[in-house]
């Protein structure tokens, strides 16, 4: 034993250590892949080739538009929210959550490694889903990297209120409503179809939801005129969504099942 | 035992969930340096004492010591000398052998190599395999190696060898041993009485959430009323006069015909000599003579009965 050497990793290893093992074990799970990779690529290339959904846009290049920042948002959530909840919802039930309670890695030093590793996915994700939208003829417009902090900011909302439903319910439970979440959001949470194209009074409902908060904040990113107020309001609701998933985690977040 | 050197200190520590109290009074030290064997039935509150020494749950009432530290509110510099074995779980399902351990590794300054390690366990062969897909016994393995490979001063082990066969649960011992020469204290519940026995330099035997007997094997079974001479030899012997050729405060019993059993003070080879010379006298051949000590499993039977008789 060398005794004068024992102690714990710096706290920078030990976040950066447990992100790298979060996110392998993330893009190693093949349901995850088929949530976060196919299902918006597919989306993307389908809803762009066919007019299976009417969109307000009368060429590929126009629904192009409208389809790229939905599909990032969906992106987005289907990582932050949906993959991180399951995830974090097995590691409680598999104790591994509480094991790691007992070595240096603080639970704050957990929760902030989870949303690294998710950060790291969607780096994934966004390129291959980038690398898509190019070659169907999508062209990024010169405000795009305003999208950046939009995206991590919708990222810290989601991941914020995927952490707090894994926290607070069962891990069969966290399953079925991550998926169910993801389903309702990606059908009417102003996704693909932008929240103003609901018909009133669901049109203002929708826009505040987290999801179509993303996605029309990102569609003024990838806008010629992006408007800044829109911007500004997009980026206070999903600003609201991660507080009051913080607040949840904060009182009610179980480390064990 | 001197409290001074202990690694891990309860004073009359309770613990309740609920209306269920798990823990009452619980006085338990668990010397430095030395290797801890924490008995008791099923539901005698072995795991709660663990979890609170591991800092997992805080105690309901009483002084919580481990490493000089109260664990509850310990930092990560006293989490990194403490290495914890859970009894369920504990281990990413969707990770390797090889993933969980160096991870764990990767949370301490000085660990151990996890390649050595995981040879050493005999898990290099499965080490790419997810933990999930892994035998009871390896899982076992996974989870003392992740408990160990951060070099720490004192391992909490939770049933360490349960679910294992009998050839790699001497492994562990050995393992655990190697702990022990290391200068670790190690704390291990059991249901094993063997296993107990086998490694533990102190018992401490719990029931109904209290401490019911500690001290070493040898403390614990040198009543000396209970060593016992067995012996066979012909039906109905006349016991009284055998009795009469031996020093006063012994017990003859035939157990069933022709199956002898001598108690009392010391079964000294004097006494030995006595029995065999009276039956030789006799013209009668005694046999397959065995003297046993009372062994650790009739202590802990008895002393769980005492309690069970007390409190109901």
């Amino acid at each position: 034993m060398r005794a004068s050497t024992q102690g714990p990793a710096s706290p920078a290893t030990i976040v950066r250590s447990q992100a790298g093992l979060e996110w392998r074990l993330m893009m190693a799970n093949g349901e995850q892949i088929l949530l976060t990779l196919i299902i918006p690529v597919v989306l993307l290339v389908g809803l762009s080739l066919t007019e299976f959904v009417s969109l307000d846009a009368d060429s590929r290049i126009g629904r192009l538009e409208i389809l790229v920042p939905g599909v990032v948002a969906l992106a987005v959530m289907s990582s932050a929210f949906t993959a991180l909840a399951i995830s974090t919802g097995f590691d409680r039930r598999s104790e591994a959550i509480k094991f790691l309670g007992t070595t240096p890695l603080s639970r704050t030093g957990l929760l902030m490694a989870k949303t690294i590793a998710v950060l790291g996915v969607l780096v994934v994700q966004l390129s291959v889903i980038f690398a898509t939208a190019l070659l169907l003829g999508w062209r990024a417009d010169g405000t795009v990297l305003l999208a950046v902090p939009l995206i991590v900011l919708g990222t810290l909302a989601f991941a914020a209120l995927g952490l707090a439903l894994a926290g607070v319910l069962r891990a069969e439970a966290t399953l079925a409503a991550a998926n169910a979440v993801y389903v309702l959001l990606l059908l009417g949470g102003g996704v693909i179809v932008p929240s103003s194209d609901f018909p009133e009074p669901w049109s203002g409902l929708v826009s505040a939801l987290p999801s179509a908060a993303l996605a029309d904040g990102l569609r003024q990113t990838m806008s010629a005129m992006p408007s800044p107020a829109t911007l500004l309001g997009c980026s206070a609701i999903l600003l609201f969504w991660a507080v009051v998933g913080g607040l949840v985690v904060r009182k009610w977040f179980k480390w064990t099942s | 035992m001197n409290n001074g050197a202990a690694a891990i200190l309860l004073e009359d520590v309770g613990k309740a969930f609920g209306d269920k109290i798990a823990l009452k009074e619980l006085n338990l030290a668990a010397p430095a340096g030395r290797i801890t064997g924490l008995l008791g039935p099923n539901g005698a509150g072995k795991t709660t004492a663990l979890e609170i020494c591991a800092g997992l749950r805080p105690a309901s009432s009483g002084h919580v010591r481990v490493l000089g530290t109260n664990p509850w509110q310990a930092g990560a510099g006293h989490r990194a000398q403490v290495g914890v074995m859970l009894q369920s779980g504990g281990i990413w399902s969707g990770a390797s052998a090889e993933q969980a351990v160096t991870q764990v590794a990767r949370l301490h300054r000085n660990p151990i190599d996890p390649q050595h390690l995981l040879g050493k366990v005999h898990l290099d062969h499965v080490g790419r395999t997810p933990y999930r897909r892994l035998s009871g016994g390896e899982q076992q393995r996974v989870k003392l190696a992740c408990a160990i490979v951060g070099r720490p001063r004192l391992a909490i082990l939770d049933e360490p060898s349960s679910g294992l066969d009998p050839g790699t649960r001497r492994d562990i011992w050995q393992l655990i041993r190697g702990l022990r020469e290391a200068g670790t204290t190690v704390v291990l519940s059991t249901h094993a009485l063997e296993e107990a026995e086998e490694l533990s330099d102190w018992i401490v035997i719990m029931d109904n959430g209290r401490c019911v007997a500690s001290g070493t094997t040898r403390d614990l079974t040198s009543d000396p009323d209970s060593q016992t001479l067995r012996f066979r030899a012909s039906a109905h012997l006349n016991r009284a006069a055998l009795l009469r050729a031996l020093p006063t405060g012994f017990e003859l019993s035939e157990d069933t015909p022709g199956q002898y059993r001598l108690s009392g003070s010391e079964i000294s080879p004097t006494i030995i000599a006595s029995v065999t010379a009276w039956c030789a006298e006799h013209g009668v051949l005694a046999a397959e003579m065995t003297v046993s000590r009372r062994n650790l499993e009739q202590v802990f039977l008895e002393v769980t009965a005492q309690t069970q008789q007390a409190t109901s």
